[in-house]
């Protein structure tokens, strides 16, 4: 049999790493800050001095929590801290503070929405807390500086089950837990501060003559950024089949699991090391640290700052406020843009409207901004307000689109910003008839076209409402402008 | 005014609040025992003789100003050298911390300094708190005041050294599987190891976190209630102190226990047991028992003794203690790398691998490495339920003895050490003949129990027979109470080494 008759699936599963957006380590009091000069954030303890003792830091087990919980996960009521030993310069006390055996949260899902529409659930087998290490950093030639002011950062690692079949799939997974927990408030989770970071689990499962022979299972390590996560996957699942195909004997029976990693650069993987030569990290629970209890209360008091999620917001959004599913994905990226929509929603503002005005003006500053539309600066009260006077028609859209720039700096009214910048909508019919008397005499072609009908009538008549649109800067009623423009030139609607 | 240094911190603490003495002249007093005798005995690694003279002024003044004053106001103590300090250094007696300076005290050093001991100086002890003898120091071998050819003990060697010798008042050391206890008992001293949780750890250079206990070292019971006292508590920088009320330990210290209930494991008196100490035993027993205490048998198997034809030592608590004590001092030793602070090898290397095996190989002593080796391989994988899950079911049931123990005695008696002191290199090549020099003493560190040594006598060639009394968990008033009975009924011999003038 050929190659071409080969079914091959790509099986991947995801281990991503989120710093957890607290004020202080998770261990020490520290800042736990992005872009201090080096070793500024730093104490005996996150230090690893002699004598000193860690302290659990409650907020970032409560965090954990949210994300444990909102993945649907099981929360353990008691687990436990454990030290993973390995030798390293930027790791102060040569081991890490993680939990082993008994993680916070086990056996949860994730909904991931796909490219097509369509949404796959894709299991979480864990999400365990621990701390960050420090940098090495390399900036001097011929010496390595470390920089301890990320050691001791809270980091929560969760682990997917490999259920992943595509790039599509696990960029969408990655994407859609980067959501959920900036949702949860649980982390920045900006990929340029490393507050994210993925490690890949990939192997292919290649059918040829109803047997299946699956790949040996590659972990690549560290990856800072979605077009590193996508990249190295596609490019393993390339090298893989490849490999087998040259190779029928390339399987994981074989060979056995391998660690590699990403260069940029070439957009490859680079063989790190094999199973064999993998690390001991000899685990033992850490005799520093008492384990945790989560006592029922505390679990449902987190439950109940948990509030609503991405997905049940989207579907709320679509199916209570008539919003497309363009519309309703867009609004919920985050959950104070969707909080912004809901507060002009409960104060009478059209849905439809408000999300035209976000989703319009609204991304585009956020774009311009880099921020989150929500944080764009436009309130719930404004936004009410500005759709309200374009419900009544006080206003135009291209108005509302000029007031809604302005409003995004300023605490003052739409209807103050109306009248400062002249942008009240024309309503005298006089006015307006002056503006399309002028256009039709200046335009005569145009005028002849539309006579004429045909091909170039909706040319000639969207030019001939510019023209007047133009003329009333803006503030005339498209509305109006269209039923005199008709009259005038005997066209009918 | 020699006699100041014969005073007990308890009795030197009121002298200095009453105005007999001051702060400064038992300050100078023991700075002047320490010329004069350190020279032989070498307990010191460091002293702070102008800042300890400093501290006295400024306890003088207060007492002159009618200031309250803490409960050690004026007493000069000896720390060991594993608990930080932000003056001198914290050598841990290793290579590898010998420049190191501590930029945090530990909590038990500031509760100290918060009650007005003067701090004279820190104190040799076995590398890292590892072994029984303190000639396991990197810097030089402690002796023993009683007898200079001989070992005071370890870890806390110097302190039990420097408190027997009369150069402190009283001092502080750590006790991981007998380190304060065996050296008391060597040098005819009391100290205690408190509960698990009942001191912070937070400052004490850790060996086995899960053991470790700071205690005192003192010349009396009270001294040793007076210094717990000030250092117990619960502490929010560690983790494993328990918060719980730390009773007033003098207040009924010389009331005696009515129907006290000792008891006698008997697993503990059997041929490991040198016969002049179970003798000593036997009749403090019997002293109890003439005080109107009711003294039974009980068992504690998991803690027995074997022997075998070759009259070879075997222990499940040695063998258990030396799996997880190894396996937490693996982890905790880990952090000496040369990378951050301490020592780091001169010679050029290629690798960070070279420079953490070549800064470790020449910073760590020999017991160091053994041990870091042991655990390491305990840990591993492969062999970790062997023998790391292993030891942790024996040490249940190590627990589970005591608590059965503890339903028909108060407390136990039992020995301290199968010897009295040995000699300096005696035990040097051999490190298991040395790791059974702890073997009534892990048991308690095991089951996070307190553990109180006290003078029981002399041997018929004068050295100093130490007792033990164990209770349940934060019993420790009751084992004060329990000591005090014996130490003002018993007829000792004055437990003051020769070679201390007077």
């Amino acid at each position: 049999m050929s190659e071409s008759t080969d079914t091959i699936l790509p099986v991947i599963g995801l281990e991503i790493h989120v710093e957890l957006h607290t004020e202080t380590k998770m261990f020490c009091r520290c800042r736990n800050r992005f872009g201090d000069p080096p070793n500024t954030n730093v104490c005996p303890v996150c230090i690893g001095m002699p004598g000193v003792l860690p302290v659990m830091n409650g907020k970032a087990v409560e965090l954990s929590m949210k994300v444990g919980l909102a993945l649907d996960c099981t929360v353990s009521e008691f687990t436990k801290w454990d030290r993973k030993s390995y030798y390293y310069p930027d790791l102060p006390k040569n081991y890490q503070i993680s939990q082993y055996d008994l993680p916070l949260c086990e056996h949860g899902k994730l909904e991931v929405p796909l490219p097509d529409g369509s949404a796959k659930e894709i299991r979480v087998l864990r999400a365990h807390l621990e701390e960050d290490a420090g940098k090495n950093v390399h900036d001097n030639p011929g010496h390595t500086g470390v920089d301890l002011n990320r050691a001791g950062v809270p980091l929560l690692e969760i682990v997917s089950e490999p259920d992943m079949n595509s790039v599509a799939e696990a960029a969408a997974y990655a994407r859609a837990m980067q959501r959920l927990v900036r949702w949860l408030g649980a982390s920045e989770a900006n990929m340029q501060m490393g507050h994210m970071r993925f490690e890949p689990n990939i192997n292919v499962h290649i059918t040829r003559d109803g047997v299946t022979y699956k790949t040996p299972i590659v972990e690549v390590k560290n990856l800072n950024s979605f077009r590193a996560l996508e990249s190295a996957i596609g490019y393993e699942i390339d090298r893989q089949t490849g490999e087998w195909q040259a190779d029928n004997g390339f399987t994981m029976g074989n060979h056995g699991k391998q660690n590699r990693g990403y260069d940029d650069a070439t957009g490859q993987t680079v063989y790190q090391r094999s199973k064999e030569e993998a690390h001991d990290y000899r685990y033992f629970p850490d005799p520093d640290l008492v384990p945790v209890v989560v006592s029922d209360e505390w679990r449902q008091r987190v439950v109940g700052e948990i509030g609503e999620l991405p997905l049940a917001r989207r579907l709320r959004f679509t199916d209570d406020l008539g919003l497309s599913f363009k519309e309703a994905d867009a609004l919920t990226q985050d959950a104070a843009t969707g909080d912004l929509l809901d507060g002009a929603v409960s104060a009478g503002a059209d849905a439809k409207r408000c999300a035209n005005l976000l989703l319009g003006r609204g991304a585009a500053l956020a774009n311009e901004r880099d921020c989150t539309i929500a944080a764009v600066g436009v309130t719930a009260r404004q936004l009410t307000e500005l759709v309200s006077m374009l419900a009544r028609g006080d206003i135009n859209a291209t108005a509302a689109a000029k007031i809604f720039d302005k409003l995004a700096d300023s605490d003052d009214t739409p209807a103050a910003v109306a009248e400062a910048e002249g942008l009240q909508a024309v309503t005298d019919a006089g006015q307006i008839e002056t503006w399309v008397d002028e256009a039709i005499a200046a335009n005569a072609q145009a005028v002849e076209d539309v006579r004429a009908g045909g091909k170039k009538f909706k040319k000639a008549f969207g030019f001939l409402m510019g023209q007047v649109m133009q003329k009333s800067k803006g503030a005339a009623v498209p509305g109006e402008v269209d039923k005199l423009l008709r009259q005038k030139l005997g066209v009918e609607d | 005014m020699s006699q100041l240094t014969d005073l007990t911190a308890h009795a030197l603490a009121q002298a200095i609040r009453s105005g007999q003495t001051t702060a400064a002249d038992a300050t100078q007093a023991y700075l002047a025992a320490i010329d004069a005798r350190d020279g032989a005995i070498s307990a010191y690694n460091e002293t702070f003789a102008e800042r300890a003279l400093e501290c006295a002024g400024e306890i003088d003044s207060a007492v002159q100003a009618g200031d309250n004053l803490g409960p050690l106001a004026g007493v000069p103590v000896a720390v060991k050298d594993n608990l930080a300090t932000t003056f001198g250094h914290t050598t841990c007696s290793s290579k590898i911390l010998a420049d190191f300076r501590a930029p945090y005290a530990a909590t038990a050093i500031e509760k100290l300094e918060a009650a007005g001991a003067v701090i004279l100086g820190k104190t040799n002890m076995d590398e890292f708190a590892m072994g029984s003898s303190t000639e396991n120091s990197s810097r030089q071998p402690t002796r023993n005041p009683w007898d200079t050819d001989r070992v005071p003990g370890g870890s806390s060697g110097g302190s039990a050294a420097a408190v027997a010798g009369r150069m402190c008042a009283a001092a502080l050391g750590s006790d991981t599987g007998g380190s304060i206890r065996q050296p008391a008992a060597f040098c005819g001293v009391t100290g205690l190891k408190p509960t698990y949780g009942r001191v912070s750890r937070y400052g004490l250079v850790a060996y086995g976190s899960s053991l470790d206990q700071i205690g005192p070292m003192t010349r009396s019971v009270a001294d040793a209630a007076l210094l717990t006292g000030v250092i117990a508590g619960g502490d929010a920088k560690d983790s494993t102190s328990i918060h719980r009320d730390v009773p007033d330990y003098l207040a009924e210290i010389d009331t005696p226990i009515e129907n006290l209930r000792i008891g006698l494991p008997k697993e503990f008196f059997g041929e490991a047991l040198d016969g002049e100490i179970a003798a000593a035993i036997e009749s403090a027993a019997e002293v109890y028992k003439s005080l109107g205490a009711t003294v039974v048998d009980v068992s504690l198997p998991n803690s027995r003794i074997d022997v075998d034809a070759d009259g070879q030592l075997s222990s499940y608590a040695v063998a258990t203690y030396y799996v997880v004590a190894t396996a937490e001092a693996s982890s905790n030793l880990a952090r000496y790398d040369g990378v951050h602070y301490g020592h780091r090898t001169d010679e050029k290397v290629d690798d960070i691998i070279a420079l953490y095996s070549k800064s470790r190989a020449e910073g760590f002593g020999d017991e160091v490495k053994r041990r870091i080796m042991l655990g390491t391989f305990a840990l591993s994988s492969g062999y970790y339920d062997a023998y790391y899950n292993q030891a942790l079911k024996v040490r249940r049931l190590i627990t589970n003895d005591f608590e059965t123990a503890f339903e028909s005695c108060d407390v136990l008696l039992c020995p301290v050490t199968p010897t009295t002191a040995f000699n300096l290199g005696e035990k040097t090549d051999d490190p298991l003949q040395m790791y059974l020099a702890d073997v009534f003493t892990i048991s308690a560190n095991l089951s996070g129990l307190p553990g109180l040594t006290i003078p029981a006598g002399l041997s018929q060639t004068g050295l100093p027979i130490g007792m033990q009394l164990i209770g349940p968990v934060f019993s420790e008033e009751t084992l004060f109470r329990t000591a005090a009975m014996f130490e003002k009924a018993a007829d000792l011999p004055r437990m003051k080494p020769a070679m201390i003038d007077g």
